[in-house]
């Protein structure tokens, strides 16, 4: 599973714990997975399974306890300084709260410009023209916006301003952490046609973190289902909404409200809620809500195992072994 | 359907002061609700739905004006002296708002809220109050309610303390439950079995429910009758599901094909809404929705659509150019 021309960014055995009091939360433990160049890879899962933290560990504003992170060939985790800085250009993210991720003293046009100002584009003509051109691929007339407070704006226009900030430096790896749950529907719609277009235009690979299935089908070719830190499912898009191996997965999808009267909510919605991350359950963590548990999965945990074509679960008792 | 309403809402409006002037948060609104019922409200935020049911409440702030009449089982709420006006919230009517963290004291515990409401509203005594409690712990599935009774809000997850928002809103047995996004916070499983218990309670207890809502997915399957509101105006209103099959008003359905569609493959281009809605203190004179709907003509932009009288379908809308139940299909 070495770097190949295919894989932008691998992540093996991902392990994320960090000190509470005198406990331990175990927010990832050992996750591999990969982003071939120009693909979406959705993330998915509850609050407090580790998507996030997972996304942190990637670009190492937290550093992971254990594992590699490997990012064009090159192991992240080995990093540190300048060496990391001049990396991180080739990355960027993109925040849930847009107007939170924007200081609300600058104008629209130096938060734009300021990672041109961090890696040293001294020329005011030039930062301003690429500031403009940016400005104007997200939707955004630079002349109304530039000199602008973020307050002025609406929350859909600040994540407009966030992606732009997050483009100015051309990456080619830009983890999106939830970038629509704070937006209200008729602009959720907006930003994700956006994203995709900015894929498409910048060609961009991205890492798209949300709890919302729906929303991370409509732009992921792949999905990786989490739960408790640990990776459940991973497979195409089509194929986990068509034919979900692990139980987690088909539970998820039986919990998204549909706008369909006569689509009555599902009954069988998983009981309770996911276990605390500082004492996970042995075994198969998901074994406390799942209705196929049994003595096995407390025992051993489940190894990720291929079950389709580029289909990979968790699971001693996977759904479609049993359809 | 042709039950005495619990509550109606007669021609309410609530207007707020603001720096650049009056800002019109709910416009001429006319609503109804019987008990054993549910009415979803739908809309984006600063649509009004916030205001409208804080307006039910008596709960607005204290510069706004509010003129309308809000007749609850049989008296108008704006009459009421605030004394009257104690007694009915918590006790009649009661509320479970979005974020349970707000809505529950953080220094004191579950226990103390929980029986402190029984014994102010219900007139019980402690030992009475504290076995209800227990039992209303248990009732919204709150496993090892004793011990619960002795955890502060911290120690709760969310869709926990949302449990306990919802036993400490039953916990008076009100008549009216006003719901307002209250899985908004929550994460989908959760949020399925709140909804669920929301609905178990309403059924079994008669009540009649509001069910505030962004989600047009969360009313779907779980309300009788749904009124959507855009700019502080209701546009449509029809029975559930007559709503989603003879879809008239322009903006539900754009609301509606907004929403990611689970059996459309990746990389599909959602039908976005343009633009965004208008400000709020500067009233257009036409159609509020008319500057992003692609069937406005000039018309729409000088005249501002009636909520009409109910059709054969028991829809209401407010609409110059109302799709044709068949051009929902293409929508």
């Amino acid at each position: 599973m070495a770097a190949e021309n295919g894989k932008l960014l691998a992540v093996e055995n991902l392990v994320v714990e960090y000190p509470v009091g005198n406990k331990t939360v175990y927010a990832v433990s050992d996750v591999s997975l990969h982003v071939d160049r120009g693909e979406t890879l959705g993330l998915v899962g509850e609050s407090g399974c580790g998507k996030s933290t997972l996304g942190r560990a990637v670009l190492q504003l937290r550093r992971p306890t254990a594992g590699t992170v490997m990012f064009d060939g090159t192991d992240l985790t080995k990093l540190d300084g300048e060496a990391l800085r001049r990396m991180r250009r080739r990355l960027q993210l993109i925040f849930q709260d847009p107007i939170a991720s924007l200081n609300p003293r600058r104008r629209i046009g130096d938060i734009v410009a300021e990672p041109l100002v961090i890696i040293g584009v001294t020329d005011r003509d030039e930062r301003e023209r690429r500031v403009r051109a940016v400005l104007t691929a997200v939707g955004l007339d630079p002349d109304l916006t530039m000199s602008r407070l973020p307050h002025e704006f609406s929350g859909g226009q600040c994540q407009r301003v966030c992606i732009a900030r997050a483009l100015i430096l051309e990456p080619e790896l830009v983890i999106c952490d939830e970038p629509v749950s704070a937006l209200d529907v008729s602009i959720r719609a907006q930003i994700l046609n956006l994203l995709e277009d900015m894929k498409r235009r910048y060609g961009l690979t991205l890492l798209f973190i949300a709890h919302d299935l729906a929303v991370v089908k409509a732009v992921s070719d792949r999905i990786a289902v989490m739960y408790l830190g640990r990776l459940c499912e991973i497979g195409p898009t089509e194929q986990i909404f068509t034919h979900p191996a692990h139980p987690y997965t088909a539970l998820l999808l039986d919990a998204i409200p549909v706008p369909d009267p006569s689509v009555k909510p599902a009954v069988n919605v998983p009981i309770g809620e996911p276990p605390s991350p500082i004492a996970p359950p042995s075994g198969c963590r998901f074994r406390t809500r799942c209705p196929r548990a049994d003595q096995r999965c407390a025992d051993h945990v489940p190894a990720l195992r291929e079950i389709g074509p580029g289909q990979l679960a968790a699971c001693h008792h996977p759904l479609s072994a049993a359809n | 359907m042709t039950a005495q309403p619990l509550l109606s809402v007669e021609g309410v409006s609530v207007e707020l002061p603001t720096p650049r002037g009056q800002l019109l948060a709910v416009d001429k609104v006319n609503l109804e609700v019987a008990a054993g019922r549910t009415l979803g409200v739908v809309g984006e935020s600063g649509c009004g739905k916030t205001m409208l049911s804080r307006a039910i409440l008596q709960l607005l702030p204290k510069q706004a004006a509010l003129s309308g009449r809000i007749m609850f089982d049989g008296q108008d709420l704006v009459q009421l002296s605030p004394e009257a006006l104690r007694r009915l919230r918590g006790r009649a009517l009661a509320v479970v708002f979005q974020n349970p963290m707000t809505s529950l004291n953080p220094v004191l515990t579950i226990g103390t809220q929980l029986i402190e409401t029984l014994q102010a509203h219900m007139g019980m005594a402690a030992p009475a109050a504290v076995k209800r409690g227990i039992e209303l712990l248990a009732a919204v599935g709150i496993p090892a309610p004793e011990q619960r009774l002795r955890q502060y809000p911290h120690q709760l997850s969310g869709g926990m303390r949302q449990r306990v928002a919802i036993a400490i809103a039953l916990s008076c047995e009100p008549k009216l439950l006003i719901a307002d996004e209250p899985t908004t916070a929550l994460d989908v499983t959760v949020q399925a079995q709140i909804l669920d218990l929301l609905a178990r309670e309403q059924q079994r207890r008669h009540m009649a429910m509001i069910l505030i809502t962004h989600d047009l997915g969360v009313v779907a399957g779980r309300t009788d009758e749904v009124a959507v509101m855009y700019a502080g105006r209701v546009v449509e209103r029809a029975p559930t599901t007559t709503l989603f099959s003879h879809m008239r008003m322009p903006y539900t359905a754009a609301l509606l094909a907004a929403l990611p569609k689970l059996d459309s493959p990746p990389h599909t281009a959602l039908p976005a809404i343009a633009g965004r809605p208008p400000d709020p203190t500067r009233p257009l004179p036409g159609c509020s929705f008319a500057p992003r709907c692609s069937r406005a003509d000039d018309h729409c932009q000088a005249a501002k659509p009636p909520l009409g009288t109910a059709d054969h379908a028991g829809g209401q809308y407010a609409c110059w150019h109302p799709l044709q139940p068949a051009a929902l299909a293409r929508a």
